[in-house]
């Protein structure tokens, strides 16, 4: 059963009040057009490699000799223009292109088995898990084969006096703490599109979520790897133990954007999940004192476990989506949540309030029950498919940005959508510093389309500015390659790129992603 | 004595690495040289210190960054930190396991190096959110910035931390930093052996109690002793720690220590003073799964170490005769976890490997990334492995 890409944007993530022990049922993301309609655009490409086309029948047959036919889900090599339909794109659908072939392995051997060949033939390689990528970081090549880890899905061991959990690539983020919840333990990176995003995908894009500030990204939850070369040499990283001595491989490869190799089985790090959490909705009539009381619960020693801003198009949207009770005559809405036993909640959610106070909120609710805090993140929950319902597309870009800038970052994009006339909404994890602009265009109208990817690549820029940086957890992919070098000198991305030719030295790995293509052909 | 280079400005480490590559000659790269009895000795002709390229460059207090050239002390970090009520997380050792000094922000980072609550908080290697190094070519180069989510490009960050100096010369840290606790408090369980320790440091830390801390130390006046820390708000500590002592009441008597006691407690744990090692003795610090931890230090000590252990028991530090014998049986018994040698006679540390042998193809691929970072390995060579 061949993988269908997900929408471009869906709702973030689980509510935190649906975490832990008593985790609900999750909604699945609402329904919304895949992508931008129209026309699929070009995005420029390495020319295929001739010599690689022309032996597309002999390449394929070698391919099946190589991965037999799965006992129960069928030919595991996709050739037949049709069934290569659902793999010409992933997240960012705008993008197009199909495969020469994809490869569907169910063991670590075949997929270096399938690497050493493609290695020994010169044949470009694009790794895939589910195809949520919101940056194209699984968009393929005429000339590639697509290896798709959708096969390997199993869960291999669940350790929980050592606190860790063996899984093959292909599980879904939510698969793993569905595997240990029956003992109130999670897997705490929490991507919006945990449900159907797979552990291998979240592993080579260093993917966050939502609880960052708390439970840190990927890369803070991984143990060990086992880990495919270009060359099809399986190799173990890391394991059970931490901070393992010699090179941090496992730093180096997580957000490395298949760019090194494939990962095909990842240990991780599962968490005890706190006794509870509870969640509170403060709204202001300003930005800044939003933003002043961010800094006022951070500086108050207090880390709650999400700590979400909204401004006003956004609150607005949402409220006409979910009916939510948000105030629909704030500049701006923080909503708080907090962790911990009854009383621990309790105390924890006063102190906010008293430190919210002295900057005259217009509203302050604090959730009594767990279902209140369900109904404090009905509307955030639902903010991308709410934008959705207002305007016929939109982009949802990733910057992040130091929290102190966000009064003028929101300015400043606030003037921008003047002048591009376009419209935009704002969420903003502001416990961790990634903004996410929701600009609204119509995909019918190319010069609408246009204006929009000018918009999203000004407010890139602007993070960069301001000292942050291109992408928080979407990756680079091939949508921002382009603007690599607004964060990057050229002797920078020269060095990137010889760590990168040190585990491939053809390119064969997943090329044209990340680095600007003039160079990275070179 | 070998030549010393200690710029005050980046562009004087660049220019010292920039020479040394046109010249091909070797750098013994360092801080302010308080490791260096660790891993393996390095033969160059010149050292090149980042000890007086010093002081702190950002403080946000309010967004938990702070950044540092490398040469800045931890001591005056964490000074800094502290007078704003923040902390580092990864609560690194200070210099006293290899006899004092002031270890420097980019020799900890360079070692990641990471104390009790790194099972809590994440290593040091966790929070740097940005870095700026030269590499073996004389080049300033970037990686990350001053916030928390950031996935552009290759993360540098992480390779640089625990690479000892062979890929980079670190310049400048941005490490993200916490509030400190408003207080903290230890519970001390009387087990009866190392192993039933470890059993409830697993169940404290398969708790919702939030512990930061989890330690056994299988020798003290009052026996064997299990320690598990909490560190939060007054009323929070009160509470998860009356949770844990009831949860763990069947593997033994138990104590509460405030917070004074468990600061103490937990520098000692940090700086590795349970194993009162003398002088001439060697260290290891060996990380493995926390149940295997026990079987470690129970093999150690048949092979005449001894030890205690941290990190839930996943952490065993061992310390005993500087000899090979000790420490193949260290090696032995780190199995299939790693195991690194912090403090040694040279002696020992130019006969043995100090860090695990990797693999061939991994080893290949260790030598193409040095080489891609420094390629004609003038920085620190033969520090983490001989050859490389």
């Amino acid at each position: 059963m061949p993988s269908v890409p997900l929408p471009g944007c869906s709702p973030r993530t689980l509510p935190p009040a649906l975490r832990g022990r008593s985790r609900l049922p999750c909604p699945l993301p609402p329904a919304r057009p895949s992508s931008p309609r129209g026309v699929p655009r070009m995005i420029r490409q390495p020319d295929p490699k001739p010599e690689v086309l022309a032996r597309r029948e002999e390449i394929i047959a070698a391919l099946r000799a190589l991965v037999p036919p799965h006992p129960l889900s069928g030919e595991s090599v996709i050739a037949d223009p049709l069934r290569l339909k659902p793999y010409e794109t992933d997240g960012l659908s705008a993008y197009r292109q199909p495969p020469l072939a994809v490869v569907l392995p169910s063991t670590t051997d075949q997929v270096a088995a399938v690497l050493r060949y493609c290695h020994a033939n010169g044949v470009r390689v694009v790794p895939r898990g589910a195809g949520t990528s919101l940056s194209g970081g699984a968009l393929p090549m005429a000339d590639a084969v697509v290896i798709g880890l959708m096969r390997m899905n199993r869960i291999l061991q669940v350790d929980f006096a050592n606190r860790l959990a063996v899984v093959e690539a292909g599980v879904t983020n939510i698969g793993i703490t569905r595997a240990v919840e029956e003992k109130g333990f999670f897997y705490a990176p929490d991507p919006s599109s945990q449900l159907a995003c797979m552990i291998g995908g979240n592993v080579m894009m260093n993917s966050g979520g939502a609880h960052c500030l708390k439970y840190g990204v990927t890369a803070n939850n991984l143990l060990g790897l086992t880990f495919v070369t270009i060359e099809g040499e399986i190799l173990r990283l890391g394991g059970g133990h931490l901070d393992p001595a010699g090179y941090d491989w496992l730093g180096l490869i997580t957000g490395s954007e298949g760019q090194l190799g494939i990962v095909t089985e990842v240990t991780v790090r599962i968490l005890r999940a706190a006794e509870g959490a509870r969640a509170m909705l403060v709204a202001f009539a300003s930005v800044e004192a939003a933003g002043k009381a961010v800094d006022a619960i951070i500086g108050s020693g207090i880390i709650p476990v999400a700590l979400e801003f909204m401004d006003r198009p956004c609150i607005h949207a949402c409220e006409a989506f979910a009916h939510a009770g948000y105030p629909l005559d704030a500049e701006a809405m923080l909503i708080i949540e907090v962790e911990g036993s009854e009383a621990e909640q309790d105390a924890l959610l006063a102190r906010i309030r008293d430190i919210c106070a002295p900057l005259s909120p217009i509203r302050l609710r604090i959730a009594a029950t767990p279902e209140e805090s369900a109904a404090i993140w009905k509307g955030r929950k639902g903010a991308f498919g709410a934008v959705g319902r207002i305007s016929p597309d939109y982009l949802c870009m990733d910057g992040t940005i130091p929290t102190s800038e966000l009064p003028r970052v929101l300015a400043r994009i606030a003037e921008m959508s003047q002048h591009f006339g376009l419209q935009v909404a704002n969420v903003f994890h502001a416990g961790d510093g990634n903004l996410h602009p929701l600009i609204m265009f119509d995909a019918n109208d190319p010069d609408s389309l246009q204006r929009a990817e000018a918009f999203g690549a000004e407010i890139l820029k602007l993070c960069v500015e301001v000292g942050g940086c291109l992408t928080g957890e979407h990756g680079v992919g091939v949508e921002k390659r382009d603007l690599m070098p607004v964060q990057f000198a050229p002797h920078e991305l020269d060095q990137q790129r010889a760590i990168k030719s040190a585990f491939d030295p053809a390119w064969l790995l997943n090329p044209a992603k990340v680095f600007p293509l003039a160079q990275a052909a070179a | 004595m070998s030549a010393w280079l200690a710029p005050a400005e980046e562009g004087g480490v660049a220019a010292a690495v920039a020479d040394a590559f046109a010249a091909g000659e070797p750098l013994a790269v360092e801080g302010a040289g308080t490791k260096r009895a660790m891993l393996r000795p390095v033969q160059a002709a010149r050292t090149l210190s980042t000890a007086a390229l010093s002081g702190i460059t950002l403080y946000r207090p309010k967004e938990l960054v702070i950044a540092a050239r490398a040469g800045t002390p931890l001591a005056e970090i964490e000074a800094a930190l502290a007078a704003e009520g923040q902390m580092l997380i990864a609560e690194p050792p200070s210099a006293a396991l290899w006899g004092g000094g002031q270890a420097t922000l980019g020799g900890v980072v360079a070692a990641n190096l990471s104390g009790p609550r790194r099972i809590a908080g994440g290593a040091m290697r966790d929070h740097v959110l940005g870095i700026r190094f030269v590499n073996g070519r004389g080049e300033v180069i970037r990686s990350g910035g001053r916030v928390l989510k950031n996935v552009t490009g290759l993360d540098l960050c992480k390779l640089l931390a625990g690479s000892h100096g062979t890929l980079g010369v670190i310049t400048e840290i941005t490490l993200k930093v916490l509030p400190r606790p408003e207080t903290a408090a230890t519970l001390l369980l009387r087990v009866a052996n190392t192993a039933a320790g470890v059993q409830a440091l697993c169940a404290g830390l398969g708790s919702p109690y939030g512990v930061s801390g989890a330690a056994v130390l299988p020798d003290t006046p009052e026996g064997p002793l299990a320690l598990l820390r909490v560190e939060d708000f007054a009323d929070s500590v009160a509470y998860r720690i009356g949770r844990l002592q009831d949860l763990l009441a069947g593997y033994g008597d138990s104590r509460r220590a405030d917070a004074e006691e468990t600061t103490t407690l937990w520098r000692g744990i940090r700086d590795g003073a349970p194993l009162a090692a003398a002088a001439e003795e060697a260290i290891w610090r060996v990380s493995v799964k926390p149940t295997e931890g026990p079987g470690v230090l129970a093999a150690v000590q048949a092979a005449g170490g001894r030890g205690y252990l941290d990190w839930g028991g996943g952490l065993v530090w061992i310390a005993g005769p500087a000899t090979a014998a000790l420490h193949a049986a260290v090696m032995a018994a780190a199995g299939s976890g790693s195991f690194t040698l912090v403090r040694a006679p040279d002696s020992l540390r130019t006969a043995v490997p100090v860090i695990p042998a990797e693999v061939p193809p991994l080893a290949a691929l260790s030598r193409r990334v040095k080489a891609a970072l420094d390629p004609k390995g003038i920085l620190n060579p033969g520090r983490m492995r001989a050859g490389l």
